[in-house]
């Protein structure tokens, strides 16, 4: 038996909040220790070439220079293997750690310097000679297929999954709508460039890397695996990250390259990454181009879509092997009824970057995909965004739906969901009849100005487990070892509020553990929003569990009925409030190692959150320019263990989401060279872009599959926002269509109002 | 993204800097100013000075007074000290305007107008201000002192009339009529961004009629300048919505657009004319 919900709901302050505001925080340059090494990499200058020759010789020569390693040292070594959707065929386009006969990007490793300071390693660097024999490089994912270089092909496979008869479908229609679109290459750039600082520690024969994130078990068993070392003595321990966004956190060449080299030479081995690598070396996300068709009845329903895309990956398949394309294929549907669907997602190389997830990984890129299908749809049969949508929307009476479809190892199964109902609220919020006919008038005097609707279906809480321990120390503390990570999320705050609800103490007295594998011995981490749904019912589990064993062990103790006990703000008093009461630290003290239980949650399935996004636009005719003027968000969270936390992962999505629709690309000249390596080339937004928002987090559609209902809230923020842009400035146009290619910059769109006789 | 090796000497006086600069220049010596520009450029080891020769230690550079014909600016004056008014004249308003579409806040407290000049960017508001007023450079050496007008100043992106050893020691910029009108505009991408166009105008009223034009356009070409046609097409015409739109037109034409991966020539045109026009349409209100 629990208490009633203290914590759980209410957007208390974030306990992360206090060191980092008191400038304790320990973010991965802050960790050094006595005698580090640090590490620079020497990277490929050029996209595509034979790798003839390295020589180090002037580079050894330097002061303060210890050591250089090219592909000779780290032959032993394998390629980085596959956390996620690792297909057999695309096994020998894994990336190795240092590059072996190929160079196949500009930024590919090709030899680490090891110097006493950052400044000689990276003069020595400099140093180190690349014999390269040129080759043509692959710049276009799309057209035919052929040799990538002497040992692969530009298609190392093809994603496919269907449902229903597509061509019957096709064959039936009363129309059909084409459309080619594609999404430029952007990705997360956290505040905080990647690092990692390695130490071996001799005397205990244990390893440990510093500055992990995201994935830190998985992590220490491969890195282990692939450097020789059983997991047991290698420890991987995060500190403060300054943001994950899918990209951070994974296995790169850099973070086995410390470990090796701290074991080989027994030093502590430092490696930071700066900006221009962060740039042209960490995961490139979101390249595709789509074309797709649907087939619809005379009122716009939809019968069947025809989808197939090209995935430009980049050089190498990495630790995301096909998750991308594989969850754009998936999701592709979305809220809709699409009664038979065939999708072709098409993994191509080229010689940019290797790609993996990013924030609403597949998901932003399907989105918009499905969402511009759905304006078209409407355009043909002469009805509004929104009422299109609500014609094809699953019913509430539908749930839970069934996909037919498979992604990430699950069955696709909309666990809960009222969409039309989050539609009219957030077209409510948005004051949807007020805002058109303002637009109207404002079009009608010349301005360039509109709105758009996109709807989508999220995806969160992925299992297969989680398992928390949650122990109550000698001092009455209550601690929390989780198997989760966190990456700037509120990881903390929220699993604290859980616990302290299940328990009976104030939220800030908890203390939660997160990225430690010296810790607990299993963790899946943090990534797919799975961290609130998954641990969270892990951490309700073992505290309630806890709760009965200190009501047991209470009981004994002050001779009474367990049931007739509960604890109140740390405090184990009677029910009937007679008698005397005693502290959890007084229990904790008098069964000392007693207190702490843990408990594992399962799931098969994951749930599906949903959400509504609703932009207002202004066109500046002359210079092509996109001014935001209103946007609004409605997202049902099914539960909110913190609403202000909930609607912050909104925010920023938002703010990133915004980035791929009008700001954010890494642009490749014809030769491969990156031309998007600084930020003032790389247009991130900032304050002065992103604008005012309106957030509606709504509780109508709890999930079946938790007690307490939860769903994620990492990605909604950002999925659906270059369907909406697209959308409100089609409308500014009053022409549908108009925009088929993310980012819409200026210069494109002065480019298509000029081609359209617009301006 | 750290700088290769460098030694940092720090003059007290003026002759110390110029008598370094002789020396150092020859040496790959560099001035370090406000270091906005200069410091990024060594973090991504695109300059490798072997000295710098920081003049932020020196008394007298930070002059920033007027004779009443001129307004003086030292060569440790940052872009800050022009978000209020830096003289009595209608010139104040205008530095104060512009100085707020530099960059951002940070770097406008510690990056300076003559660095500005010197360090030459296309896109610079400042150097797009001294070429639209007729500025004076005052270059010192311990060859001696020259003045060298803006017109003959800015060479091409990023570069120059002035020596090696030369320091940018003052810049003077006339002051505007009382009557005078000017008015700004630029456009970039994110707020604080270089602009990918820009353009300040100013100019003067007599019995209805516009004289004295000065149109200049930055971010545009190799080098900020006064587009002649534009303000032929201004000057001797009403204030207006016609004249504007043909001078930008006009200026639209005349520019030799510098091109990126971002901006073709046509769109670089296409921006001109809307920041001309908009400059002009400021300058009424
Ligand atoms: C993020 C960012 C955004 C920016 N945006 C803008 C913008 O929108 N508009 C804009 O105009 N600028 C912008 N800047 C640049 C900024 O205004 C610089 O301050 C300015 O360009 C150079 O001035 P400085 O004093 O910092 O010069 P420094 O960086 O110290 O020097 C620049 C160059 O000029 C030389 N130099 C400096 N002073 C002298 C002198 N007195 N005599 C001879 N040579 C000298 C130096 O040797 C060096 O080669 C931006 C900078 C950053 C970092």
């Amino acid at each position: 038996m629990t208490a009633p919900a203290k914590f759980v709901g209410r957007s208390v302050p974030r306990l992360e909040d206090r060191p980092l505001l008191l400038g304790q925080g320990r973010f991965a340059a802050d960790i050094s220790f006595p005698g580090q090494w640090h590490m620079r990499v020497v990277r490929s200058p050029v996209a595509h070439g034979k790798l003839q020759g390295i020589n180090a010789a002037a580079a050894l020569t330097l002061p303060g220079v210890h050591a250089v390693w090219t592909r000779d040292n780290v032959a032993h070594i394998p390629p980085i293997p596959f956390r996620l959707t690792g297909l057999v065929e695309l096994e020998p386009y894994r990336q190795p750690i240092l590059a072996n006969d190929y160079v196949r990007y500009v930024g590919e490793p090709v030899a680490v310097v090891f110097a006493a300071d950052p400044y000689i390693a990276e003069d020595a660097a400099e140093l180190v000679e690349l014999n390269i024999e040129t080759l043509a490089p692959v710049m276009h994912a799309s057209g035919d297929t052929g040799p990538f270089d002497a040992e692969r092909a530009t298609e190392p496979s093809i994603i496919r999954k269907s449902y229903g008869d597509v061509d019957a479908a096709f064959n039936a229609a009363h129309a059909i709508v084409t459309l080619e679109l594609s999404i430029g290459r952007h990705s997360g750039v956290p505040l905080e460039t990647r690092g990692a600082i390695a130490r071996y520690d001799e005397a205990r024969d244990i390893l440990e890397m510093h500055g992990a994130a995201k994935v830190p078990w998985w992590n220490r068993d491969h890195i282990a695996k692939m450097i020789g070392r059983s997991r047991t003595n290698m420890h991987l321990l995060e500190g403060h990250v300054g943001g994950g966004f899918g990209i951070r956190g994974e296995i790169y060449p850099e973070d086995v390259l410390v470990c090796a080299a701290a074991l080989h030479f027994k030093k502590p081995v430092k490696w930071i990454e700066d900006r221009r690598e962060h740039l042209i070396a960490a995961n490139h996300s979101r390249q595709q181009q789509h074309n797709i068709r649907a087939a619809i009845d005379a009122a716009g329903h939809i019968l069947a879509i025809d989808d197939k895309f090209y995935h430009d990956n980049g050089a190498y398949m990495r630790t995301h092997a096909a998750t991308v394309p594989d969850l754009a294929a998936a999701m592709l549907p979305g809220p809709y009824r699409v009664p038979a669907y065939r999708v072709a997602g098409h993994i191509r190389l080229t010689n940019k970057t290797p790609c993996g997830t990013y924030r609403a990984p597949g998901r932003y890129e399907s989105s918009f995909v499905r969402e511009r299908v759905l304006d078209a749809i409407a355009a043909k049969v002469g009805i509004d965004g929104v009422e299109i949508r609500r014609r094809n929307l699953i019913a509430k009476s539908a749930m839970p739906y069934d996909l037919h479809l498979e992604t990430l190892g699950t069955h696709i199964v909309y666990d809960s969901g009222d969409y039309a109902l989050l539609l009219d609220k957030t077209l409510e919020r948005a004051g949807w009849p007020a805002l058109q006919a303002s637009l109207k008038k404002r079009r009608a005097a010349g301005e360039m100005v509109g709105a758009g609707v996109a709807m989508f279906v999220e995806k969160s809480g992925l299992g297969p487990s989680d398992t928390v321990r949650v122990e109550i120390k000698n001092d009455g503390k209550v601690e929390v070892v989780t198997g989760v990570a966190s990456i700037g999320q509120g990881v903390e705050t929220a699993m604290a509020q859980i616990a302290a609800d299940a328990l009976g103490v104030d939220y800030a007295t908890i203390n939660v553990v997160h990225g430690q594998t010296d810790r607990i011995d299993q963790g899946a981490g943090a990534f797919a929003s799975r961290v609130t749904v998954m641990c969270g019912e892990a951490t309700r589990l073992a505290s309630v569990k806890l709760r009965g064993k200190v009501l047991r062990l209470a009981a004994e103790l002050m001779q009474t009925d367990a049931a007739a006990l509960d604890i109140i703000n740390g405090e184990i008093v009677r029910r009937d409030n007679t008698g005397p009461s005693m502290t959890l630290t007084e229990l904790a003290q008098a069964r000392p190692g007693d207190l702490s239980a843990e408990d594992t949650f399962l799931s098969s399935h994951m749930v599906y959150p949903y959400g509504v996004h609703v932009a207002a636009v202004k066109i500046d005719s002359d210079t092509g320019g996109v001014a935001i003027e209103r946007y609004v968000i409605g997202y049902d969270i099914g539960k909110a263990v913190n609403p202000r936390l909930v609607e912050s992962q909104i925010a920023g999505g938002l703010a990133q989401g915004l980035g791929g629709a009008l700001l954010e690309e890494f642009v490749y000249d014809d030769n491969g060279e990156p031309l998007s390596v600084t930020f003032a080339d790389y247009l991130m937004p900032t304050s002065r872009e992103v604008p005012q928002m309106s957030i509606l987090i709504t509780e109508d559609a709890p999930s079946p599959l938790n007690p307490m209902g939860l769903k994620g809230a990492g990605e909604g923020g950002a999925n659906p926002v270059g369907a909406v842009i697209a959308a409100a400035i089609d409308d500014a146009l009053q022409r549908p269509g108009t925009i088929a290619e993310l980012p819409v910059t200026p210069q494109r769109l002065k480019s298509i109002l000029k081609k359209t006789g617009l301006r | 993204m750290k700088p290769a090796p460098f030694v940092r000497h720090v003059p007290r006086t003026l002759q110390q800097a110029l008598a370094m600069l002789s020396q150092l220049a020859g040496q790959d010596g560099r001035i370090l100013a406000g270091g906005q520009s200069l410091v990024p450029i060594m973090a991504f080891r695109l300059a490798k000075p072997a000295h710098l020769i920081d003049i932020n230690e020196i008394a007298g550079l930070d002059r920033l007074d007027s004779d009443g014909t001129a307004l003086t600016i030292g060569a440790r004056v940052r872009h800050a000290a022009f978000h209020g008014p830096a003289v009595d004249n209608p010139l104040a308003a205008l530095l104060s305007y512009v100085a707020r579409h530099i960059a951002h806040y940070p770097i406008r407290m510690r990056g300076t107008f003559c660095g500005s000049l010197a360090h030459a960017d296309p896109a610079s508001e400042w150097c797009l201000t001294a070429a639209t007023l007729g500025a004076t450079m005052i270059a010192k050496s311990q060859r001696g002192e020259r003045e060298i007008a803006a017109a003959d100043f800015f060479e091409g992106i990023m570069s120059t009339a002035l020596a090696e050893d030369e320091l940018l020691a003052e810049v003077r910029l006339p002051l505007l009529a009382a009557d005078a009108k000017f008015g700004f505009n630029e456009f970039s991408r994110r707020a604080g961004d270089f602009a990918m166009a820009s353009s300040l105008v100013t100019y003067r009223v007599a019995d209805g009629k516009i004289s004295e034009a000065r149109i200049g356009v930055g971010g545009a070409e190799s080098s900020p300048r006064r587009i002649e046609e534009a303000e032929s097409a201004l000057n001797g015409q009403p204030p207006g919505d016609p004249a504007f739109r043909a001078a930008a037109l006009a200026a639209s034409d005349a520019v030799d657009p510098l091109e990126d991966h971002q901006t073709n020539a046509e769109y670089r045109r296409d921006l001109v004319r809307a920041v001309v026009r908009r400059a002009l349409e400021h300058s009424l209100t």
